[in-house]
């Protein structure tokens, strides 16, 4: 394993290496480390990375301060203070704060239930077979099954209404927010159960014998031991949950079209026909929704890095 | 612990629920095409469509090309990562992870803008342009999910020494890699492969705002007509995501394994 190697390297680094300094000839010897068939290995990665992931975004950024005659202005992004464009904003961080957080909640509880409960193994490997099919099964595919199960004539609206409860007149509506949160779930839970199993299971049996051995209450191992544990996996998975529902616009344009303006449907309709009758300002949009994702990872990494600092 | 136990069972019979009703419900819905009863006749009427056949196969094909161009771009790139470069190792995978964190709906708009008719590579003048672009950012979504899984390949192989064993026998850089990390690390690759091809056969943003001939649009433009032909399509894109998720877990199974323990 090479990891192992550069690990028992390091470990017995000097003993092997001889002194540091005998092999350092000079500033650039690392250089003669560096072979060229390396560099042309990596070089296409480095090539497309640049390409088709850095320089489109770097180049989006820069149009949102461009104005229609190609000067300078800071008026795309004053213009992002536009009711409709606000609204947008509000709608979509609403929608994905909810399904982040209840997301990171029910696959919390479904990943212990079905980790810790002692559920039989084949329920355990059922759930996470499932759990890797419905965390992809998103997009207009899953607008279509959330709209056969809870449109105006989706089978649990009708059961519902046939046992006396009418779930439209008492004010749901699946083309809502918490439509739309529910429909989200769908691929947040998974995701979720997914990201975090692996951490449950590094959670060790003896942690919580000695815990139990020490006078603990269930809720003590959870509030000192289990939760602090997870806590940045935790985070880190809220981090990701939240830009996964930020980003995401198929499943709310085909279930809804446009009558709910969250911002990818905003910015999608910008694209197809400059709705907004300013290509700077689409630019805005752009920024705004990178900066706000970028916002979400920045604070989770700075969160883990106050988590690990006192975990160590 | 009785209790504990029947307190698990609630919650994943409960989670069960949330996520089996809308299957059931979706298939029942694509039943009820007809007044008089169930029928198939909805998933007649798609397997019938034309258009069906002609956005499948396109997407397909896409799909196939950019699990190629992928596993050209990433394999060399982790191998050498691991083999020659670890100090370079956060950078490039935080630049695989990047498009987890750039909506796809970005990085397409920054295509459109930055290889348009007037840019310096004008990619969406012609269609084969425009087939290229779109290959190029489902590699870009791809990315994370198929790094991860040639670097979970490689990580199970001993790299150092097979390679080592490798140059001593005479063979070059490139043979290296392709005939001798790339079979091992085949089944890791797949599994990255079909995990790919789930994705990009239904994606609708990029082909939408490309103008792309793909299923997704496809799909989005039945759910806008007609009433019960979306539930089959989504009972079908269910069970194409089934099976490229049960396909990876049967790989997994011949993985083979060199590294030292």
């Amino acid at each position: 394993m090479a990891e192992a190697n550069t690990l028992s390297d390091k470990a017995l680094g000097p003993a092997l290496a001889g002194p540091a300094t005998a092999s350092s000839g000079g500033p650039f010897a690392f250089l003669k480390s560096i072979e060229i068939g390396a560099v042309l290995g990596i070089a296409p990665f480095v090539i497309f990375a640049v390409m088709f992931l850095l320089l489109p975004t770097m180049f989006l950024i820069g149009a949102a301060f461009v104005g229609p005659d190609g000067s300078f202005t800071f008026q795309n992004i004053l213009d992002l203070g536009t009711p409709q464009i606000v609204a947008s904003f509000w709608i979509s961080i609403r929608v994905s704060v909810a399904s982040a957080v209840l997301g990171v909640l029910v696959g919390l509880f479904i990943a212990l239930a079905v980790i810790r409960g002692r559920l039989p193994s084949s329920v355990r490997s059922a759930a996470f077979t499932f759990s890797g099919v419905a965390s992809q099964f998103a997009g207009i595919p899953l607008a279509f099954a959330f709209l056969s199960t809870l449109g105006r004539l989706g089978l649990l609206t009708v059961l519902l209404k046939f046992v006396g409860i009418d779930i439209y007149r008492a004010g749901f509506n699946l083309l809502s927010f918490w439509g739309l949160t529910l429909t989200y779930l769908y691929f947040q839970i998974p995701l979720m159960i997914l990201i975090i199993a692996p951490a449950i299971d590094g959670l060790k049996r003896e942690w919580g014998e000695a815990a139990s051995t020490l006078g603990a209450s269930n809720w003590q191992f959870w509030r000192y031991v289990g939760l602090p544990v997870l806590w940045p996996n935790l985070l880190g998975t809220l981090s990701l949950l939240f830009a996964n529902a930020f980003g995401a616009i198929a499943t709310a344009y085909a279930l809804t079209g446009s009558s709910l303006n969250i911002v990818p449907i905003l910015l999608y309709a910008q694209i197809r026909g400059d709705v907004l009758h300013n290509p700077g300002l689409g630019a805005a949009l752009a920024l705004g929704m990178i900066v706000i994702t970028a916002l979400a990872n920045i604070i989770y990494l700075v969160v883990r890095a106050r988590a690990e600092r006192w975990l160590k | 612990m009785k209790t504990s136990r029947l307190w698990a069972w609630i919650v994943f019979a409960l989670g069960a629920l949330y996520f089996i009703i809308p299957l059931l419900a979706t298939f029942e819905f694509s039943l009820r095409i007809r007044r008089d009863g169930y029928t198939f006749d909805a998933y007649a009427s798609v397997f019938s469509d034309p258009k069906f056949h002609q956005t499948f196969g396109y997407s397909i094909v896409v799909g196939i090309c950019t699990i190629v161009v992928g596993i050209l771009v990433i394999v060399p790139a982790a191998y050498y990562v691991r083999l020659k470069m670890p100090a370079l190792r956060p950078i490039i995978e935080f630049i695989s992870l990047l498009p987890l964190i750039i909506p796809a709906i970005i990085l397409v708009y920054g295509y459109i803008r930055l290889y348009s008719s007037s840019s310096w590579l004008p990619l969406t003048n012609s269609a084969m342009g425009t087939n290229i672009l779109l290959t190029l950012g489902y590699v870009a979504l791809a990315m994370p999910y198929m790094y991860r899984a040639v670097d979970t390949g490689l990580r199970t192989i001993d790299v150092q020494t097979l390679t080592e064993a490798a140059s001593i026998l005479g063979a070059s850089q490139t043979t290296i890699i392709l005939r001798v990390i790339l079979p091992n690390i085949v089944v890791a690759v797949l599994s990255g492969a079909f995990l790919t091809l789930a994705i990009v056969i239904g994606e609708f943003t990029i082909a939408s705002l490309l103008n792309r001939p793909a299923f997704g649009p496809y799909m989005q433009n039945i759910g806008a007509n007609r009433a019960y032909e979306p539930a089959a399509l989504a009972v079908i894109s269910f069970l194409i995501t089934w099976a490229a998720m049960g396909a990876i877990q049967l790989l997994a199974r011949f993985a083979p394994k060199t590294a030292k323990p």
